[in-house]
């Protein structure tokens, strides 16, 4: 998010920034969720699985990464930010339950 | 008054939050119509909780409402109240029809109006889905602040999947001074979030308390007041007049506007 004058001088005085861009990012927030059926928990599921998959083939950053709901034009998609601090030499096995989802993973990375 | 016969219009003003001004804007639409010609009826679907009547300064005239014109005990024309400044516009209290019979009432209305305005109670249950079956198109307000925007959010989900359509947008409360100094949602982030066309963009105005305290909407006698001009632009907005929407909060307010807009600069 860009910095503006204000919110510069609003941080040298120790002020908080304004609060309207605060709004909107919490509302976008609150709001994928509200417009998708997706309960927190299965959420949560699968945010889990997808990280299981993408991390047989690269190492992942997991502090920084997030699997979470986006919303823009009342389409909600899944954004998935997942740095990558190295590529495995050897790709893991497959947990027997992910046998579908790795495949398809596998072929696309190829 | 009436020149060209087209199809009577349903129009859904609704919002979920309630005290966001639903019923304000429906008896100032109502009248604003009404001067411009076109033969209005309001419909108070909010048969719990009424306050159309109030604010139209109708509240001593109702005897009938739609029940009993469906039991047939009384004729559609008795159960209308005209309002006697402007009788282009008509209230009809609901009463609390089943969903069916909303589609009887607003056939009823075809013959005899042009618009059928119908005040949504708030919510989402059953008398929000009622007010949705008469209803073709949509009206959704909204004021800045997150819980009315949320709210309006879940509405216009479920106006989009009973295929309501258009659905435009009225930004109710807007306070400029507020959103220039990025206090308040900016006009362009609410639009952004509904995703919806703007009918409308109405200024914070203690003239509307005053209106209501009379039971004369401001559109009823000229008055001068920003929020009687916004309410009359809807109007005209609503019959395909091309009014242009000025954004109060961009505005040319002198030394402070342009100190706003100095701090608002963008600096990395």
């Amino acid at each position: 998010m860009a910095t503006t004058l204000r919110d510069a001088i609003n941080r040298l005085l120790g002020r908080q920034t304004a609060s309207a861009a605060t709004a909107k990012q919490r509302l976008q927030l609150v709001l994928a969720h509200d417009r998708s059926d997706l309960n927190p928990e299965l959420l949560q599921q699968m945010r889990l699985e997808i990280l299981e998959v993408v991390s047989r083939y690269v190492e992942l950053d997991l502090d920084e990464g997030d699997v979470s709901l986006a919303t823009e034009d009342r389409v909600t998609a899944l954004v998935a930010n997942l740095p990558i601090k190295r590529v495995r030499d050897v790709v893991l096995p497959a947990n027997s339950a992910l046998n579908a989802t790795t495949a398809a993973a596998g072929s696309s990375a190829s | 008054m009436h020149t060209v016969a087209v199809e009577t219009r349903y129009i859904l003003i609704c919002s979920g939050k309630g005290g966001v001004g639903k019923t304000t804007l429906t008896a100032n639409l109502g009248i604003a119509l009404a001067k411009q010609g076109v033969r209005t009826a309001v419909l108070d679907a909010d048969f719990g909780l009424r306050n159309l009547d109030l604010l139209l300064g109708l509240e001593n005239r109702i005897v009938y409402t739609a029940q009993e014109v469906l039991a047939e005990t009384c004729r559609l024309e008795q159960a209308l109240v005209k309002h006697k400044q402007q009788p282009n516009l008509a209230l009809l209290p609901a009463g609390n029809p089943r969903m069916l019979e909303w589609l009887k009432i607003a056939t009823m209305l075809g013959d005899l109006f042009d618009i059928v305005l119908i005040d949504c109670p708030a919510g989402i249950e059953d008398g929000f889905k009622n007010a949705v079956a008469a209803a073709r198109e949509a009206i959704v307000i909204t004021t800045p602040e997150v819980s009315a925007v949320r709210d309006a959010d879940r509405v216009i989900g479920l106006l989009n999947s009973e295929g309501i359509k258009p659905i435009q947008l009225v930004l109710n409360r807007v306070r400029p001074r507020m959103m220039a100094n990025q206090e308040m949602l900016a006009v362009s982030d609410v639009t952004d979030i509904l995703a919806l066309p703007l009918l409308g963009l109405v200024v914070e105005d203690e003239q509307v308390i005053v209106s209501t305290n009379r039971g004369e909407p401001l559109t009823l006698n000229g008055s001068s007041s920003p929020a009687a001009q916004a309410y009359n632009n809807v109007a005209r907005r609503l019959q395909g007049d091309d009014v242009p929407i000025v954004d109060p909060s961009q505005e040319p307010q002198g030394l402070r506007a342009k100190l706003s807009r100095l701090m608002n600069t963008k600096i990395f």
